[in-house]
């Protein structure tokens, strides 16, 4: 039986905060996606960004892994301000952040193994062939798929290429794993293993989770607390069951 | 119909802002090149791939090529009494005009089109995203390295097709006549000089490039979903189809200026 995280409401401004989100502003051409949108992310915490398809959920968690620019706001991250990072200091910053597409992003072109060790190669230039191959193996029993290593993406069911791609995010032991639409795309007892995985891998790793989903399955189980974007800006925030409480239209309409 | 922002027609808009997005593309796959990190591992992979992987077909193409035009010109040479000029003749229409230009169309439509549909298939399933994330820059590690390949192999192919065009015209002198091996060579060499071969070897690699950076620029600038792979690999086999025509006409062109036609 899936738990929610170990983490209880009352805990949760205590945390130490490892991301911090401060009026962000994104637009494309007239239309505002964010406007004025705060968030912050305490350690070891589960967030969830809550919110309709089209409401800019993909747009923020993009700007925060820096793949888009905000026109404004701030992006704090291990003391730094991710839209004024050049290239190389922001590859120091992703080596430390996960990010789990909503596509799963796999490269088709490339062995599971080869999909897991090309973050490796790339951000740990210095790694031996001995150790990628300890650190692909056990990232690939994380998420129970040790026996895919050497077959293609294309072999594998959807389910299995969620969890590739999460067995990829968690090969450089981020601290911050960001989680775009984790089950969008799956069946509904898949999308629920998936669920399951993220919260035994946030005990594990104790990482903090950014988890931008429209699925209510999704919310319930993974999260410590709930932000929902509305209108570009973060509209309500609280804990599932304080939310689920709201009298509030535009929040309730998400718990019908 | 007419552009809102500047009261163009939409299709000549379209025109200028596909023209102005290439040259910017191009400008920066020159910037990009010189810059480290190479990625050398790549460009090899992708020299087999596009080079050695394009062999069978060039090959084939340029052998029925060759014999095709020996069967074509035959005829007419015979009718005028110069059929012992054929070797001459189709040597020298295989190596200067017909050899690069057939390969490098050959060429477009295989390459182009496959990456093309290549990088657009990885744009629109965000795989350019998740490299960029993994700490790799995209445009080094997947365009200048294709890029860099197909302006390296074209040239190499346009060479072995010539060889395999002027096998498959020696087997075409052969069906109506006899003519040994070595006269046929002699002759085709003999009618052949420095300035026949270096100005298309010189051209072929402009067109290696047009096909990398035009099917390298449909794919990276790929949307729409799977309609838009689609588009991408199809324009970039257009596209580059007739910017081989435009570069063919251009050497022409410097060629008759510095009087080696």
């Amino acid at each position: 039986m899936l738990e929610q995280t170990e983490i209880l409401p009352t805990q949760l401004q205590s945390l130490p905060d490892v991301m911090k989100v401060s009026h962000l502003y994104k637009s494309f051409g007239t239309k505002v996606v964010l406007a004025d949108f705060n968030l912050t992310l305490g350690k070891g915490e589960n967030l969830v960004v809550l919110g309709k398809s089209g409401s800019g959920k993909s747009v923020l968690i993009k700007c925060i892994i820096g793949l888009l620019e905000p026109e404004k706001g701030t992006i704090e991250m291990f003391g730094k301000n991710i839209p004024d990072l050049d290239h190389d200091e922001l590859d120091k910053i992703r080596a430390r952040v996960g990010f789990l597409f909503q596509s799963n992003a796999l490269y088709d072109s490339m062995t599971v193994r080869q999909n897991l060790e090309f973050p490796l190669r790339r951000h740990w230039m210095q790694v031996t062939q001995a150790e990628v191959d300890k650190l692909v193996m056990e990232a690939l029993s994380d998420v129970g798929l040790a026996h895919t290593v050497d077959m293609m993406p294309a072999e594998l069911s959807g389910g299995m290429r969620k969890r590739i791609a999460l067995a990829r995010t968690l090969i450089l032991k981020p601290e911050i794993i960001l989680y775009d639409e984790p089950t969008t795309g799956l069946d509904p007892v898949t999308g629920k293993e998936i669920i399951q995985l993220i919260v035994e891998i946030q005990k594990k790793y104790k990482s903090s989770s950014l988890i931008i989903s429209h699925d209510m399955t999704c919310v319930r189980l993974a999260a410590d607390r709930v932000v929902v974007l509305i209108d570009g800006r973060c509209y309500a925030e609280g804990t599932y069951a304080t939310l689920k409480k709201s009298d509030d239209p535009k929040v309730k309409q998400f718990f019908e | 119909m007419k552009c809102m922002n500047t009261r163009l027609p939409v299709k000549t808009a379209a025109f200028f802002k596909e023209t102005g997005g290439i040259s910017n593309f191009t400008a920066r796959f020159f910037k990009e090149t010189w810059k480290p990190r190479y990625e050398v591992a790549e460009f090899v992979h992708q020299c087999y791939i596009i080079g050695y992987k394009s062999l069978p077909l060039i090959g084939l193409t340029g052998f029925i090529m060759g014999l095709v035009l020996t069967m074509q010109l035959r005829p007419s040479l015979v009718e005028y009494g110069v059929a012992s000029q054929l070797p001459a003749m189709v040597g020298i229409a295989i190596v200067r005009e017909i050899g690069p230009v057939i390969t490098a169309l050959i060429f477009a439509g295989k390459i182009g089109s496959s990456i093309g549909a290549e990088l657009g298939s990885m744009k629109v399933t965000e795989q350019i995203d998740a490299m960029e994330v993994s700490g790799t820059n995209p445009f080094k590690y997947l365009v200048v390295t294709r890029v860099l390949a197909s302006t390296l192999m074209l040239p190499v192919l346009v060479m072995l097709s010539d060889a395999i065009s002027l096998y498959g015209s020696y087997l075409g002198v052969n069906i109506r006549g006899v003519t040994s091996f070595r006269l046929f060579y002699m002759q085709v060499f003999d009618s052949l000089a420095f300035t026949d071969v270096l100005p298309a070897f010189i051209k072929s690699f402009f067109f290696g490039f047009a096909v990398g950076i035009i099917g390298c620029y449909k794919g990276y600038f790929s949307n729409k979903g799977t309609e838009g792979v689609g588009q991408s690999a199809n324009s970039a086999v257009v596209v580059s189809s007739i910017m081989i025509f435009i570069i063919d006409l251009i050497a022409v062109q410097i060629t008759d200026v510095f009087n080696l036609n």
